[in-house]
């Protein structure tokens, strides 16, 4: 039977299920509280020339653009020659995989009739990789743990066991992130068997002219909608806190026709600390910010991703040169799409939200014993938390919300029950939101203890502590964060730092941009944020001009 | 105990009033529209139709049970009480920072659902309990009392409390409530430790809250359908469908109206389940196609699947995460947005896209001509020949081909091919979004789809059943009779029951058998009170549930085990236990970890006596075939010519091949040229796939 174009939607359709069974099944066995918790997951189908044809609708934008450049290393380092049935390929590379070691990718051959004919793919974020842990504090990434090259997890069916071996030898959990190492190899057997079902279904032995549909219908309705962006060069520059100094990232959009090009010349260079970004990821960023501007509605693959160009220079920090440390390239990873949408905002006013807090707040604590002979046992505590999202055009920001990363919060009862801390306060943070026609989005603040006979330790990775979240068209700034103890001691929002039992971390989480200004809001909407507490009487009346009448 | 002779089930859903009458001499049925003002006029009317067919005088009736999507409309509209929330200082937006997360990526003017209580509503106490209910921070009387008279003073219809850890000592929301009442008496208080005693404050505070935002509503409904009963000569108790698949006194709804959610849907499941345990099936999938929505549950061992979280009031396209996610035990299902209504489009891929959006019942598809004009699937099945423009509803709403045609062009047009392909490609697409569905949802419970048997029921459900069957590879289907208001018979097969549940935070290592049993009696005590309300003195049963993980793993997964009195020896048997269903779910355990216990469930339920089994019939003799017609065979991809049977014919033994339409008033069933269609004695029809029969 020779598919119609009905059937190939019907197909394109299913490998959506598909490729969202895969990620249930990851999701349902993984023992990483971020990819469990907070869906920090990818994955996807890639036909043999290593074209993402379609991906779960799951997970952090991160991961899942940059999942989509990593099966063509694959390809390259191991040769298509030397692919076999029941192999499973797999690798951590920073810079071929999804920019820091703790995301493990694995690759897995599909065959039908013992032919090749695509790719299984999944990544997803372990819970310990060795090294220094999740922080940012090394000097290279030798540091940061250990990196898996390109290589089999397992050959003809046959786990590599020196492999397994020499992972468990070099991690702090080596149950679960071995099992996790399981779970990915598992998520694609089970998008594999339902593949393997619709090609019989469907009669058909090949992926590639399904391939070729896809990447053809989205291509199309992505330049589609790059063509009614007016041609232009759009530039725009946004200083951020960076580690050891200040980072400028600089975006110069360019589109034509057809075209986008995103170039991230001019942008500061590399840090001596882990916030560097290796290029995938930024390109993954700053795709997801223009993908959502302007073709939201375009599923992701190849086709769709590939009219957004993306260069940033090797050796800037978008562009980390190994053997740069990489730890925490989500911080400024998440700020890239704020700086593309600033640009693409004097081309489309009317479209984007004001900057926001962006860089999620994550925080890794590490709670010990004060007294080591006590016998009480350590825990390892790992936390999301969100600030305010910027204004957008007709509609306030969100509070406490991630934008652009996608994860979610965990239960603060059941966090308790992870670790001996308490945690006082996680509200939001009054009069936090940049002033506005449209309001920004409230941070939030949080409040740690240790529990008695404890102390503990904290990775700090906060940005947007020194450069806040500006306003768009004339919308005042969102409030900077702060890292602090609640007896006023102010701490270094990055890198390792002790908290002594008895005393409390206070973190406020930075508010987002407003948008239009502020006398243009409203006044209902002020009076109700004023009863609400959401601003304070002073904001009200030196912002709004709002004198309660 | 037998029940009594003479029951009636009331269904009060979006569009119509459902009625099913029990009497010796059989079921009759009845269905009016549902009155918004005053639901409890409809039900009255649609009972007495019901009496008048079955010639019973309303005195007789035993028994009401009732469910209703009353309490689901009053989220969804945001049509509650002016509700207060008092929560632990520190926590005052948890209700309102939700996850945290965006439920849909890409787009960048979302909204998120608000929170039913406002923040100006959402008061602090500064007070903390510890996770396992020790005193962090004391509660100050002097501030309570200010507390409850500043509520007391503030104008509210009703209060929620709900305090951090409240689930392991409720000390500071009873002290809190104690002195509501005296400050304002008769003011309804809910208290999260009493509504959803269970870890996890979101959901725990979502749950109390949405109790105390439509209690005053539900509780004054309840009251004036008791006093309108008992005018019009019924004296019957009344009982209601909970969430959970089971029936409660209407003091208890009154009180934990939030277990009414839902309870429509459940009815249905209850109603296919009744037919699974006839038929002796042991795994089905029921699947209830209406206008707007497809409902899909699992259904093993004759019992709906049930979980004790679900979310309730999706704003955005039925999309997970844009609703609210409740704590209360809850007969699990997957509803998406596909039914007869929805409207197909095409996007900017030039594919066919169906639903989530619906022309509903008014204007309703197209061919209705009621002023409809965009495409459904309805529209699509009459193009394809599987509607008859005559009969469709007995002939009450004739169909317009002409229309349909019209409609669909829109489609044919984008994708430059026939309106009919274009018809195939929209039925197809809503047939393949059902089936990735109940595919998935199998899936993540760790089962294999093709060995179920489907039991579908609703309008549309006969349509598809047979192309979803060949599209999930299952053999077997079921079409019960009374197909149009199953969910009201299903009332009347429902056990009284009440899932009572704690937190209780352990691992196995440190199992301590004495707070497990303290806590096992409180909550058996708690559901036997319930039940013996309305099932005096019958038997009953236990089901216990242990919601149980790996320590270091985030979501737990139902632990089935034995209701007893634990004691040390045990925790080989629970590890066991808990090893066993991880296995099931995900094909594997993990060595050398640490299994972890969080919530407890016990379940109390009254035996269902066992229904008349009913033998499969796989063959017989030829059904009395009508005309012939033609309808499109999606697996074939052609037209066929199919006979046309009466479902009247399809007497038990009765057999038709496919190709063949069985038509009734209230719906067809399309037997496709792969599957043939049995009588089943107890009025069934039985699709059994033609390579199984041999």
């Amino acid at each position: 039977m020779t598919p119609t174009a009905i059937d190939y939607q019907i197909m394109w359709n299913r490998l959506i299920a598909v490729v969202e069974e895969q990620a249930t099944t990851l999701i349902r066995t993984a023992f990483s509280t971020s990819v469990r918790e907070a869906g920090d997951l990818s994955a996807g189908l890639f036909d043999r020339q290593g074209r993402m044809m379609a991906q779960a609708v799951t997970g952090t934008p991160g991961h899942v653009n940059a999942m989509a450049e990593s099966v063509t290393h694959f390809i390259r380092e191991i040769g298509l020659q030397h692919l076999y049935e029941g192999d499973v390929l797999i690798t951590n590379d920073p810079w071929m995989g999804t920019g820091h070691l703790h995301d493990i990718t694995v690759v897995t051959p599909v065959f039908r009739k013992g032919v090749h004919i695509g790719f299984f793919a999944c990544t997803a974020h372990v819970v310990d990789i060795g090294g220094r842990g999740f922080g940012p504090d090394a000097g290279e990434v030798f540091e940061e743990g250990l990196l898996i090259p390109i290589s089999k997890f397992a050959e003809r069916g046959e786990v590599n066991a020196f492999l397994i071996k020499m992972v468990r030898a070099n991690v702090r959990t080596p149950d679960q992130t071995v099992g996790d190492m399981y779970s990915l190899a598992a998520c694609n057997e089970a998008g594999n068997r339902r593949l393997q079902a619709m090609l019989d279904e469907f009669g058909i032995d090949g992926l590639d002219s399904l391939s070729d549909f896809i990447m053809v219908a989205s291509e199309r309705a992505t330049r589609e909608a790059i063509a009614r962006v007016p041609a232009g060069t759009y530039r725009n520059t946004m200083r951020v806190d960076g580690f050891e100094a200040p980072i400028d990232i600089v975006v110069t959009l360019k589109v034509e026709g057809e075209r986008l090009i995103a170039d991230f010349d001019g942008t500061s260079g590399m840090s001596a600390f882990g916030v560097n970004v290796p290029e995938v990821y930024t390109r993954a960023y700053a795709c997801y910010g223009l993908k959502c501007a302007i073709a939201p509605q375009v599923p992701n693959n190849t086709g769709s991703l590939l009219p957004f160009e993306i260069i940033a220079r090797e050796g800037s920090i978008l562009a980390a040169r190994r053997p740069a440390p990489v730890s925490i390239r989500h911080v400024l990873g998440h700020l890239v799409p704020d700086v593309v949408l600033g640009a693409l905002h004097q081309a489309l006013p009317g479209v984007v939200p004001a900057e926001g807090s962006s860089a999620l707040w994550n925080i890794q604590i590490s709670a010990r014993a004060t007294d080591p002979d006590s016998g009480l046992p350590g825990a390892e505590i790992l936390m999301f938390n969100s600030g305010g999202t910027g204004a957008r055009p007709a509609t306030d920001g969100l509070s406490a919300t991630a934008f652009p990363s996608g994860v979610s919060t965990m239960s603060v009862e059941a966090t308790e029950h992870v670790g001996p801390i308490i945690i006082w306060r996680k509200d939001l943070r009054e009069g936090s939101g940049g002033a506005g026609t449209m309001r920004g989005g409230l941070g939030q603040v949080i409040e740690i203890e240790a529990r008695d006979g404890y102390a503990f330790w904290f990775n700090a990775m906060f940005d947007r502590v020194v450069h806040p979240a500006r306003g768009r068209e004339g919308g005042g700034t969102g409030a900077r964060g702060r890292v602090e103890l609640t007896d006023g001691t102010v701490l270094k929002p990055k890198g390792r730092q002790k908290v002594a039992g008895g005393k409390r971390l206070r973190l406020s989480l930075p508010g987002g941009g407003g948008y239009g200004p502020p006398e243009g809001r409203a006044r209902a909407s002020v009076a109700a944020d004023l009863e609400a507490d959401l601003i304070t009487g002073k904001q009200a009346r030196d912002d709004y001009g709002y004198d309660g009448d | 105990m037998p029940l009594p002779d003479i029951r009636v089930g009331v269904d009060i859903g979006g569009t119509f009033t459902d009625v099913a009458l029990q009497t010796p001499a059989g079921l009759s049925t009845g269905k009016v529209l549902t009155d918004y003002a005053e639901p409890e006029r409809a039900i009255l009317a649609a009972i007495e139709v019901a009496a008048g067919q079955a010639g019973v005088a309303l005195g007789e009736i035993a028994q009401v049970i009732h469910g209703t999507t009353l309490v689901t409309n009053a989220l969804i509209q945001r049509r509650g009480a002016r509700t207060a929330f008092i929560t632990t200082e520190g926590f005052r937006d948890v209700i309102e920072m939700r996850s945290e997360n965006r439920f849909e990526q890409y787009d960048l003017n979302l909204e998120l659902p608000r929170p039913l209580v406002p923040r100006k509503d959402r008061f602090t106490l500064n007070e903390r309990m510890g996770p396992t209910g020790e005193v962090l921070l004391a509660l100050e009387e002097a501030e309570v009392r200010a507390m409850a008279d500043r509520i007391a003073g503030g104008g509210y219809e009703a209060v929620a409390i709900g305090l951090m850890h409240a689930y392991a000592n409720d000390a500071h929301e009873r002290a809190m409530a104690r002195a509501l009442s005296e400050a304002a008496p008769g003011l309804p208080i809910s208290l999260s430790s009493v509504i959803s005693p269970q870890m996890r404050e979101l959901q725990r505070f979502n749950t109390v809250v949405a109790n105390a935002y439509v209690q005053p509503q539900v509780a004054g409904y309840l009251s004036r359908l008791v006093e309108r009963l008992r005018g019009a000569g019924i004296a019957a108790p009344v009982f209601l469908m909970h969430s959970g698949g089971g029936l409660i006194t209407v003091e208890t709804a009154a009180q934990q109206p939030v277990r009414l959610l839902e309870s429509g849907p459940a009815g249905g499941a209850i109603y296919a389940a009744d037919y699974a345990r006839a038929h002796g099936l042991d795994k089905v999938l029921s699947f209830d196609m209406g206008g707007t929505t497809a409902k899909i549950c699992l259904i093993e061992d004759g019992t709906p699947k049930t979980a004790n979280t679900f979310e309730v009031a999706r704003t955005y396209r039925f999309k997970k995460g844009s609703g609210m996610t409740v704590s209360t035990p809850v007969v699990e299902m997957v509803e998406i947005g596909a039914g007869g209504g929805s409207i197909a489009s095409v996007d900017q891929m030039g594919r066919i896209q169906v639903g989530p959006q619906s022309a509903g019942s008014e204007p309703g598809p197209a061919c209705y001509q009621r002023g409809g004009t965009e495409p459904t699937v309805t529209d699509a099945n009459l193009l394809l020949g599987r509607l008859d423009p005559e009969t469709f509803a007995g002939g009450a709403i004739p169909l317009s081909t002409d229309k349909a045609e019209t409609a669909l062009q829109t489609i044919a047009a984008a994708e430059a091919i026939t309106s009919p392909e274009a018809a195939f490609g929209v039925t197809e697409m809503v047939d393949e979004n059902m089936a990735n569905a109940a595919r998935v949802h199998t899936v993540e419970n760790g089962r294999d789809i093709e060995q179920f048997t489907m039991i579908a029921f609703g309008g549309g459900a006969p349509l598809h059943a047979c192309r979803q069957c060949e599209k999930l590879g299952i053999d077997l289907a079921l079409i019960p009779p009374g197909a149009g208001v199953g969910s009201a018979i299903g009332f009347l097969r429902a056990p009284f029951s009440y899932e009572a549940t704690r937190g209780l935070f352990q691992t196995l290592d440190g199992f301590d058998p004495a707070a497990v049993n303290a806590a096992l009696e409180g909550m058996e005590a708690e559901a036997r009170t319930f039940v013996e309300a309305g099932a005096r003195g019958e038997r009953t049963a236990e089901k216990l549930i242990a919601y149980m993980r790996y320590k270091g793993q985030g979501w737990e997964i139902p632990v089935p085990l034995p209701h007893k009195r634990f004691d040390g020896a045990d925790v080989p048997d629970i590890r066991d236990a808990f090893e066993t269903a991880y296995r099931t779910l995900f094909g594997r355990i993990i060595e050398g970890l640490q299994p972890e216990i969080t919530n407890w469930s016990l379940t109390v339920a009254t035996v269902l006596p066992d229904p008349v089994g009913v033998t499969r019939i796989d063959s017989g003799s030829p059904a009395a075939a009508g005309r012939t017609r033609r309808f499109f065979d999606a697996a074939l991809r052609c037209d066929v010519e199919a006979v046309e049977v009466e479902r009247t014919a399809m007497v038990p033994g009765a057999v038709i091949d496919g190709p063949a339409i069985i038509v009734e008033p209230e719906t067809s069933t399309i037997v496709t040229s792969a599957y043939r269609a049995v009588g089943q004695a107890d009025g069934c029809l039985l699709l059994l796939r033609k390579e199984i029969v041999s």
